[in-house]
Order: structure tokens, then C-alpha cells, then sequence
């Protein structure tokens, strides 16, 4: 890859751009789409198809006053909302988009994700703990339980596919989907990652730690202005990055028939679980606290064993 | 299992669904008649003011917004010589059209009050009497009260027999 070395600051570049950009338009893509599920029309007064909303809350939340409470922990309030932004960024940087557009295309590249995403937990408890407000606390203890049980099978159900593939590079593993996608020999793998993912980035109906009924705001109680922003961008890109992961893993990454680019097909296919996110948060109830961490424990963690174990069998078979 | 993927499927149909907003600047919306919107004072069949300033809407105010001084002109007519109603208090709660002896007070189905400046929202009686007899068409209180008021005696009202002098000896 000497070749594309004097390209990688436009990859960057480009990344950076189009996630921060795809993170501020799903602001308006998830009021349309929200919308349109409900019978409403949604925002449709400023600009055409009320796309300017994008613009009038980024300029909301810049010029907001961003207050912090005096009781708090200044250094950490002001620390918990980058962590989520830049962890997730970070993220971004081991998915293949399509045939040479990476960031860095690392052997562990599913293990930086993870490792990455579960950086992401630091940003809730410390969001919630430097606030020092009851609430916060709450919600982040709840953020945090949550997230790191849901880790756990995160994980391990993404090590089917990489029997499968038999690497970590997830460059490697859409190379090894040309025949078949994963998501149908993995197809329990694939359900429990969705599950987790959205649990990891904290998203309806698993959006335990915020509960606005129960707990105000959750761990972004006592948070303002771009400090706010960061986290609700975070969210946004955190909704993104599992769509991405998804694609990659699960339905081919850039592959598909010939007629479209990669590139676009990766977007589609994105776009695609964008949609079924917000779908998501449009039709399910919320599950109560002991629900959410019971389902996570007594039924999906013995599921992920199961399908790893069956997987590494079948696996084993095949080779014989 | 199924069923939340059988609710997903249902509210995705609801994509195909007509809305129901109201787009509404430009389409208005539709009230029922005895929609409790902006309050307005009325007027009795013959132009004059229906509100004989007995301060029972004010009395009946939960939130105090309703504010009037009664005077009399020279034949005896009772008559508000202010009348306010603080709009940025009132809560529309229609219990000063309910108290009101003489259908004077009366809340008309118009919301569009929106204003910039909160003291634009105290009405005076100027803002408040409206040229109309409202809901109740053809009602005049002086017309039916027993009461001496210029030009009509005691006992010359509608439905009303002349008054039993009860002084007199005589049959």
C-alpha cells in the first residue's frame, strides 16, 4: 500500500467529515423518518424538506451557554463528553469503506473496535460521576453495568465470524464474504452483535441510562451547550459505527453486484440499518432495568457461547 | 421474538399511512363552537353594552386575571368604567362566561393570541368589546330586569305584571 501513502490524510480527512456530517443530518433523518412512522410530518418548515434544522441546532448548541454547575468536578465534566466523541472517531479508523479507502488497515482491526468501543463506557460513568448530582449517578452506574455486561457477548459474538474468516482484519473478513455473507451462517451471531450494539451506544429501547421518565436526562443531566452536543453527536456516530460494523461483518461490507461502486454499496447498506435503528426506536417499549440486565446475562450470554461453540465445531468439521 | 418484530413490521407500515398534522399557519384548524378561546365582551341587541359590572366574572376568576369599576350613567344603567383582563394569567377556563348574570362575558373559539411583548396581552375594554351579540342573539338583560332604568318603569320589563302597590287598601 506504498502507493495510497500520500493519500491517507484525504482518507482522514474525508472520514472525519462525512461521519461528523452523517452525525448532524441524522438529527434530521431521525425527525423525518420518526415522523413518518407516526403519521406526522416532522420538521419540514426551515429550508427545503426542513433540512436547515441541522443548522439551526448546531448553531443552538454553539451558542448556548455552556454552564458548569459549580458543584461538579470541573476537569472530568469538561474530559467525560471528548472521550465518547473521540472513541468512537477512533472507531472508524479500522473500517474498510470500500477497496483502499481505511484509515489503517490493522490485523486486530475488530479487536481495536472493541477495545475502542468499550472506552466508551468512560465517557457515561464520568459524565455522570463529575456531575455530582443524584441523577447523573444513577444513570451512569446504570450506563455503565449495562454497557460492560453487554460487552461481554459483544464480543464473543463477533468470534464466529472470525472463525469463519479466520482474521481479525476486517479488510480480510469482507474479502472472505465474497461467496457467502456471514449473516447467514452466523445468523444468531448477527442478531446478538445488533442487540449489543444497540445496548453499547446506549440507543431506545435499551436507553437505560438516560430513561427520561425515571431519571431526567440520566448522566447528561447537568450538561449544556457543546458539552450536550458532544454527546448527543457521540450517539449519532455511535449508531453510525455499529451500522458500519454490521455492514463489514455481517452483509458483505463494500460487495455487491457490479453495477454500483463499492463505496456506494457500503453507504447503502449503511443507510439501510440507520433506518432500522430509528424503525427501532419508533415501535419498541423500554424494558425495565432488571429486564434489560436478565436478557443480557441469562439468555443472550448462553446463546453466544452456544454459537461460538457450535460455530468452532462446524468449523472444525469442514476442515477435516 | 415475533411480536416485536411483527410490532417493527406494523409501524413501518405506518410509513404508508396518511398523516395527521395540521400543517397550520396555512390551513386552519377547526373549533367547536364552544371552543374556550380568547374572552370578548358583548353587546345586547341595541348596541349598548351588555355588562352591568357586577364583578361576579372577577369573583369567579381562579387566577385573578379579570380587573373592573363599576359606574352608572345618568339613567341608572350600570356600566364598566374599565374592564381588563390580563390574558398572560388567564387560563381559559370558561368560569367567567359561567358566572356572568347577563351573557356578557363570552369565550370565543379564536387561540391566535400570540404576542412579543408580554403587556401587549393586558386587553382594555376598548380590546374587549366587540360589536356582536355573541352566542346568545338577541338577549337584552335591561329588557327582562325589573329594575327602573331610563325610559322604562318598574314593571314594564318582558314578562313582567306591573308592580301590587302594597300600601293601597283598594281591591
Amino acid at each position: 500500500m506504498e502507493a495510497a501513502a500520500p493519500n491517507y490524510f484525504l482518507i482522514i480527512g474525508g472520514v472525519l467529515l462525512v461521519m461528523l456530517n452523517v452525525a448532524a443530518l441524522l438529527i434530521w433523518v431521525e425527525r423525518r423518518l420518526l415522523a413518518l412512522f407516526q403519521d406526522r410530518y416532522g420538521p419540514n418548515r426551515a429550508g427545503p424538506f426542513g433540512l436547515l434544522i441541522v443548522a439551526a441546532d448546531s448553531i443552538k448548541l454553539f451558542f448556548k451557554q455552556d454552564w458548569i454547575p459549580p458543584f461538579a468536578d470541573k476537569p472530568v465534566f469538561v474530559l467525560a463528553p471528548a472521550i465518547v466523541v473521540v472513541t468512537v472517531l477512533m472507531s472508524f479508523v479500522v473500517i474498510p469503506f470500500a477497496p483502499g479507502i481505511i484509515v489503517a488497515d490493522l490485523n486486530i482491526g475488530l479487536l481495536f473496535f472493541l477495545a475502542m468501543s468499550s472506552m466508551g463506557a468512560y465517557s457515561v460513568i464520568l459524565g455522570g460521576w463529575a456531575s455530582n448530582n443524584k441523577y447523573s449517578l444513577l444513570g451512569a452506574m446504570r450506563g455503565a453495568a449495562q454497557m460492560i455486561s453487554y460487552e461481554v457477548f459483544m464480543g464473543l459474538s463477533l468470534m464466529g465470524v472470525v472463525l469463519l474468516s479466520g482474521s481479525f482484519s476486517l479488510r480480510e473478513i469482507v474479502e472472505a464474504q465474497r461467496g457467502l455473507w456471514f449473516f447467514i451462517p452466523q445468523f444468531l451471531g448477527f442478531i446478538i452483535f445488533f442487540i449489543a450494539g444497540i445496548a453499547e451506544t446506549h440507543r431506545l429501547p435499551f436507553d437505560v441510562p438516560e430513561a427520561e421518565s425515571e431519571l431526567v436526562a440520566g448522566f447528561h443531566s447537568e450538561y449544556s451547550g457543546m458539552k450536550f452536543g458532544m454527546f448527543f453527536i457521540g450517539e449519532y456516530m455511535g449508531i453510525t459505527l455499529i451500522s458500519c460494523m454490521l455492514v463489514t461483518l455481517y452483509f458483505g461490507g463494500w460487495l455487491g453486484p457490479d453495477f454500483l461502486p463499492p463505496i456506494l454499496w457500503f453507504i447503502l447498506k449503511t443507510l439501510f440499518f440507520l433506518c432500522v435503528f430509528i424503525l427501532l426506536r419508533a415501535s419498541m417499549p423500554r424494558p425495565r432495568y432488571d429486564q434489560l440486565m436478565e436478557y443480557g446475562w441469562k439468555v443472550l450470554l448462553p446463546l453466544t457461547l452456544l454459537n461460538l461453540m457450535v460455530t468452532a465445531a462446524v468449523v472444525l468439521w469442514l476442515n477435516e | 421474538m415475533f411480536s416485536l418484530l411483527r410490532s417493527m413490521w406494523l409501524t413501518f407500515l405506518h410509513a404508508f399511512h396518511k398523516r395527521e398534522t395540521i400543517q397550520y399557519p396555512e390551513e386552519k384548524v377547526k373549533l367547536a363552537a364552544r371552543w374556550r378561546g380568547r374572552i370578548v365582551l358583548t353587546r345586547d341587541p341595541d348596541g349598548g353594552e351588555r355588562c352591568v359590572a357586577c364583578n361576579l366574572c372577577a369573583a369567579a376568576c381562579p387566577v385573578d386575571c379579570i380587573s373592573l369599576q363599576a359606574t352608572e350613567d345618568e339613567t341608572g344603567r350600570r356600566y364598566p368604567d374599565f374592564f381588563r383582563i390580563n390574558f398572560s394569567r388567564c387560563i381559559f377556563c370558561g368560569y367567567c362566561e359561567e358566572a356572568c348574570p347577563t351573557y356578557a362575558i363570552q369565550l370565543i373559539p379564536d387561540f391566535e393570541m400570540g404576542e412579543y411583548n408580554r403587556q401587549n396581552l393586558v386587553y382594555e375594554k376598548k380590546d374587549l368589546l366587540i360589536n356582536s351579540e355573541g352566542k346568545y342573539p338577541g338577549y337584552n338583560y335591561y329588557k327582562v330586569a325589573g329594575m327602573a332604568i331610563g325610559g322604562k318603569g318598574k314593571g314594564e320589563a318582558e314578562n313582567e305584571a306591573p308592580p301590587v302597590d302594597i300600601k293601597s287598601l283598594m281591591p
